[in-house]
């Protein structure tokens, strides 16, 4: 069966460590915040400027000056610091966050990410996704493995507008886990129950199976 | 003598100077830390082909968003924008004009303008639409974009406390692009929640110190809140 999004964050979290500054992007990636293991802590780093977000606040403890790069309201746990934009983002781009998750539309086998754009529809903007591509060294994208009409998000070329270039290097997606490496995806782990015939069906770009795929732990 | 007392009487006057035409810079994330009062008095007043610098465009009838409402704006520089019917609207007919920049690369190209650098090389963007046209330069072998510093005719800021000498704080994550944009204005203008006198803040705990802060002004803010989250 292919993993829930629920599925699919517990097993990003499982790449967390103790001590780790994390940056999570909308959607999926933010749901990972929910499975850090009791044992660690780690540090969610929000872009408009939030070093140690916290959980959702309570009526009581709502403030409008404090929100993540979301825009939701938030809090701050302990140890957390607030720095302007450009701080937030030399955080990003001097490579000092240790992991970032991210969703896209594609990924290739260049390691190349297409997250922020459709030709045709009305484009709101890249936010901060170009700048977390480009600066961080560990990022594990999360997507669907194929679109609802069928058609695989992982290609041997993008074919939409580019976030970053030859970046991503780890996917999780519902079906399975794949590293990138010289120019091909690596098939490393399948959803439970997910044959590795169906993985490569739905896989649109050049793709090496090693002898033994074993199943997630989710 | 005003001396270093940078604070002005009204709204009018703090927005003094500005003409038909000018680059604003405007502090704020969404809608947290916006100078809200600054951006009413620009509808107000009622300046035309202007050009906004700022992450994000407000929403419908709130920050920004008043701006698009008599067509003030021509050219908006931003990360993310869209939330507002009005600005999509306006983009359709082609009655704006919108350059999309990452948002690490606004808050640098705005920072180097505040700071004299006329340029940097990022790895941002590199390989996408963001660096068509621009200088790409390789450095240890990977390879960076030439992207051009940001500076404004008048700098909108919302600060939470200053004194009179224009030295400001800000709360939380309403910090956000206004210390910034506070450095790269040619008049910067700041509006906060409470002016104290001189001598009061601590000077390691200042932001922005006041040689960045040409006008001062106290306002009341509505603050409001874009996604209001809470916890069960």
């Amino acid at each position: 069966m292919a993993l829930s999004r629920e599925q699919m964050a517990k097993r990003v979290a499982s790449e967390l460590k103790d001590g780790f500054y994390v940056n999570l992007g909308i959607g999926i990636p933010t749901l990972v915040a929910n499975y850090v293991p009791d044992d660690i802590s780690v540090m969610l780093q929000s872009e408009n400027g939030l070093l140690g977000m916290g959980a959702f606040p309570t009526e009581e403890e709502i403030d409008a000056d404090m929100i993540n790069a979301g825009k939701q309201t938030v809090t701050a746990r302990t140890g957390a610091s607030i720095v302007d934009s450009a701080e937030s983002f030399a955080m990003i781009r001097g490579g000092h966050i240790d992991l970032t998750v991210l969703g896209a539309f594609e990924v290739d086998v260049q390691g190349n990410i297409a997250s922020w754009m459709v030709p045709g529809k009305l484009v709101k903007g890249m936010g901060g996704a170009m700048d977390l591509v480009a600066g961080a060294d560990n990022i594990i994208v999360t997507m669907t493995h194929a679109s609802k009409t069928g058609e695989s998000k992982l290609l041997s070329k993008c074919n939409l507008p580019l976030t970053g270039a030859g970046c991503i290097k780890r996917v999780l997606t519902d079906l399975a886990y794949l590293e990138i490496e010289n120019g091909t995806f690596i098939l490393k782990e399948r959803a439970p129950g997910v044959s590795v015939e169906e993985i490569a069906e739905k896989t649109g770009g050049p793709l090496i199976v090693p002898d033994h795929v074993p199943e997630m732990a989710v | 003598m005003a001396g270093f007392d940078k604070r002005v009487s009204s709204y009018e006057e703090a927005l003094e100077g500005l003409a038909d035409g000018m680059t604003i810079l405007a502090g704020g994330f969404g809608l947290c830390g916006i100078p809200e009062n600054l951006i009413a008095e620009i509808k107000r007043r009622g300046n035309r082909d202007l050009t906004v610098v700022s992450n994000n465009c407000g929403v419908d009838g709130f920050g920004l968003g008043l701006l698009l409402e008599d067509r003030q704006i021509s050219r908006m520089i931003a990360s993310y924008v869209g939330e507002n019917k009005l600005f999509e609207q306006q983009l359709l007919n082609g009655e704006l004009e919108v350059e999309l920049t990452p948002q690490g690369n606004l808050a640098e190209r705005v920072r180097a303008g505040g700071a004299g650098i006329p340029a940097f090389f990022t790895a941002t963007g590199y390989g996408t639409q963001v660096a068509e046209g621009k200088e790409v330069r390789e450095f240890d072998g990977r390879n960076y974009v030439l992207e051009q510093a940001i500076t404004g005719d008048i700098a909108i800021v919302k600060g939470w406390k200053a004194d009179t000498y224009g030295n400001v704080i800000y709360r939380h994550t309403a910090k956000n692009f206004n210390p910034l944009m506070a450095t790269a204005g040619k008049i910067t203008v700041v509006e906060v929640e409470e002016i104290v006198e001189a001598g009061t803040l601590d000077p390691a705990e200042i932001h922005t110190p006041g040689i960045y802060v040409d006008r001062l002004i106290c306002g009341t803010f509505e603050k409001r809140i874009e996604q209001r989250t809470i916890r069960a």
